[in-house]
């Protein structure tokens, strides 16, 4: 397999540089700084020391007894992100980038953030450092997901609201592209997804490759051979990435990433990008692309905010061409359902975001012999999604 | 071969004036409008239209152009009734126009096809905003092939490696945007924009015209000194986002691009 990306940040096809000229200069530093980090032992002992004693990672790959039972096929293991600090796999990149920040002197951070998840991990890394930090939300995810405006607010950031197009993430990483062209000579912008121009989507899939790196040596330590499948949900596509990247030369290893059904495909209310996409530029990077026939974005629905999105990474593009992974998408209710039925069996609230994957493992354990090994990647915890659930059953808290 | 932006920037020359590029979107309030703008820009001493079309995530545009975007979505605007306008247009004028458009919108309807379009309905110009030069390989083939010239953006930020390249790579003029930002913020620090547009002239063998932040007649005056051309954008778009419902509103932008012109030919003298 080649080294992907290529020079030019192409993943066949996919991927590239679709910024104004204002903003190259600034990709093509942190490209090379990247570059330079990534073989600085000094910067690898740093990540190294705030993944084990901030983060808390190695995260745990648990046996799922008690889901794998009810489900009555494969066993299923968990890879869980959700036991992070912050709670969301997230903060493995903010980590990253914030540390890489330092190095190009740059003291002003800035995010976008869907879910709140990437915006609290970039909140906490810029508090934890000491750096001023801006976070961008659209506002109708604010509303959705208030408990992580305000944890973001007691970390000391200032959320500013999008209120243009459909306020959501896309909006947000617009506006965060705003604020980067015009303060990009201070200002560091800590995308939270594989997505954007080169070097974000390689950049953001190496800090996240940790995850699939780890669950690799522990699921040879507790099954003696390598998973059968691989389940993640995709939104940009960095949990999934993060786990499915140390296993893409095992060949036998089948992934499998979700995306979010919302309403259903033929309801035109969803962000399945492989299911209802065709290529395009959006944002700084050619990939999949929920899109009109004039190349119009489309607007996104979906119950989980982390995965209401137009564009998906473009390594996944690639992947998906080249038919090495499987993307499939679960709808809002099949979410739900694994929701409470991870609370109920496994004693474990996932995110909205993580239930899609749960969805999945739900339609394809059953199908497969005991023998068989699934491991789902269980990017974040549900604290956050509490109150909206709540608000859906009509239960006012 | 000599196009009309060569011809209008020779022309200028001769008679040592610089060119006043007017920005309007496309569909805002609705084409018809737009057409009526075009010819009114003209006699009121625009010497270049520049043609937004309108995309739902325009990330190099602030407020004033983004709302105008949504304006134009609103009115059904496509990429295909803008040029059908534009060959409208070229029975009643010969002003330049220039597209400005993101690249999704040229993706979607397919390199060849849209260059072929676009010249057969007398458009002069691309101006790409999130398409750096680097990112130019399969559209300029098309591009080339059609005759149709690729407008490239330098910014404050771009090294000298980088000048080179955009002022090896564009054609028709060479657009210098004068402020670290995005469109309709303020302009500043003119002495950073005389100092680029100098060093930037220097290696381009086509003009250079700066944009960005050009608000008033005094800004035009000032830029107009440095450079081959200016480009005022979201100082017309607000005017016409003021007066959507004044049947005067055409009349009215035109005053505001006369006094721009005005100001401009004073600077010259
Ligand atoms: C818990 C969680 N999982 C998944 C996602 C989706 O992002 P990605 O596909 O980049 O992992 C998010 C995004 O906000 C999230 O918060």
């Amino acid at each position: 397999m080649p080294m992907l990306p290529d020079s030019h940040g192409r993943f066949g096809p996919y991927g590239g540089r679709y910024v104004p000229e204002t903003l190259m200069p600034a990709l093509l530093e942190l490209e090379e700084e990247y570059a330079k980090a990534k073989k600085d032992r000094r910067f690898q002992a740093d990540l190294a020391y705030y993944l084990k004693q901030y983060v808390g990672r190695p995260t745990s790959l648990y046996r799922a007894d008690r889901l794998t039972k009810k489900l009555g096929g494969a066993k299923i293991y968990l890879k869980r992100e959700d036991l992070c600090h912050t709670g969301a796999h997230k903060i493995n990149n903010a980590i990253g980038q914030v540390l890489l920040a330092m190095r190009m002197k740059k003291r002003r951070i800035i995010a976008e953030t869907g879910a709140g998840q990437h915006g609290v991990a970039t909140a906490t890394a810029a508090a934890m450092f000491g750096l001023e930090c801006e976070v961008y939300m659209g506002t109708e995810d604010m509303q959705r997901q208030a408990l992580n405006v305000f944890r973001m607010r007691l970390l000391g950031a200032k959320v500013t609201g999008v209120d243009a197009g459909s306020r959501t993430l896309k909006d947000a990483i617009s506006e965060a592209m705003r604020d980067w062209t015009t303060n990009v000579r201070t200002t560091h912008y800590i995308l939270g997804s594989v997505l954007g121009a080169h070097p974000y989507p390689m950049m953001i899939r190496d800090f996240q490759a940790i995850i699939g790196k780890e669950a690799r040596k522990q699921i040879l330590a507790a099954e003696g051979k390598l998973p059968d499948y691989l389940v993640a949900c995709v939104g940009g596509g960095s949990n999934s990435i993060g786990l499915f990247h140390a296993f893409l030369r095992d060949r036998k290893v089948k992934m499998i990433g979700v995306e979010a059904g919302g309403s259903g495909i033929v309801s035109g209310k969803h962000a399945a990008r492989f299911s209802g996409g065709k290529p395009g530029v959006l944002q700084g990077t050619m990939t999949y692309l929920l899109q009109d026939e004039n190349g119009q974005i489309n607007l996104t629905h979906s119950v989980s905010a982390g995965l209401d999105y137009a564009a998906v990474g473009p390594e996944h593009s690639l992947y998906h061409d080249q038919g090495r992974i499987d993307y499939t998408y679960a709808t809002d209710t099949e979410a739900m359902a694994a929701f409470d039925l991870l609370a109920q069996e496994e004693g474990i609230i996932p995110a909205l975001e993580s239930a899609h994957a749960i969805a999945e493992v739900i339609k394809l354990a059953p199908t497969l012999k005991k023998s068989q090994v699934i491991i789902a990647n269980l990017s974040g915890r549900g604290d956050k999604d509490v109150q909206q659930v709540a608000r859906m059953r009509g239960v006012e808290l | 071969m000599s196009g009309r932006l060569e011809t209008t920037f020779q022309r200028l020359r001769d008679k040592k004036e610089k060119a006043l590029i007017a920005y309007l979107m496309a569909g805002d309030p609705g084409l018809a409008e737009t057409e009526q703008l075009v010819v009114a820009l003209e006699q009121a001493g625009a010497d270049i239209i520049e043609l937004g079309v309108p995309f739902s995530d325009p990330i190099a545009d602030g407020p004033v152009i983004q709302q105008a975007a949504e304006r134009g979505l609103k009115s059904g605007t496509t990429l295909r009734k803008i040029l059908d306008s534009v060959k409208s247009l070229r029975q009643r004028t010969e002003i330049p126009i220039v597209l400005m458009l993101y690249f999704n919108s040229i993706h979607a309807m397919g390199y060849e096809k849209f260059c072929t379009a676009a010249k057969a309905a007398g458009v002069d110009g691309l101006i790409i905003p999130d398409m750096p030069p680097d990112e130019a390989g399969p559209l300029k083939g098309p591009a080339d092939a059609a005759g149709l010239p690729i407008i490239f953006l330098l910014a404050p930020t771009s090294t000298p490696s980088r000048r080179r390249l955009v002022a090896e790579e564009s054609h028709g003029f060479v657009y210098y945007v004068s402020l670290t930002g995005i469109t309709g913020a303020k302009l500043s620090n003119v002495t950073d924009i005389h100092q680029n547009v100098q060093k930037l002239k220097k290696v381009s063998a086509s003009p250079v015209a700066v944009g960005f932040g050009v608000a008033t007649p005094e800004d035009a005056a000032q830029v107009s000194k440095m450079a081959d051309g200016v480009i005022v954008g979201s100082a017309i778009v607000k005017r016409i986002a003021s007066h959507q419902q004044d049947p005067a509103m055409v009349s009215h932008v035109a005053e505001f691009v006369r006094s721009l012109k005005t100001a401009m030919a004073e600077a010259a003298r």
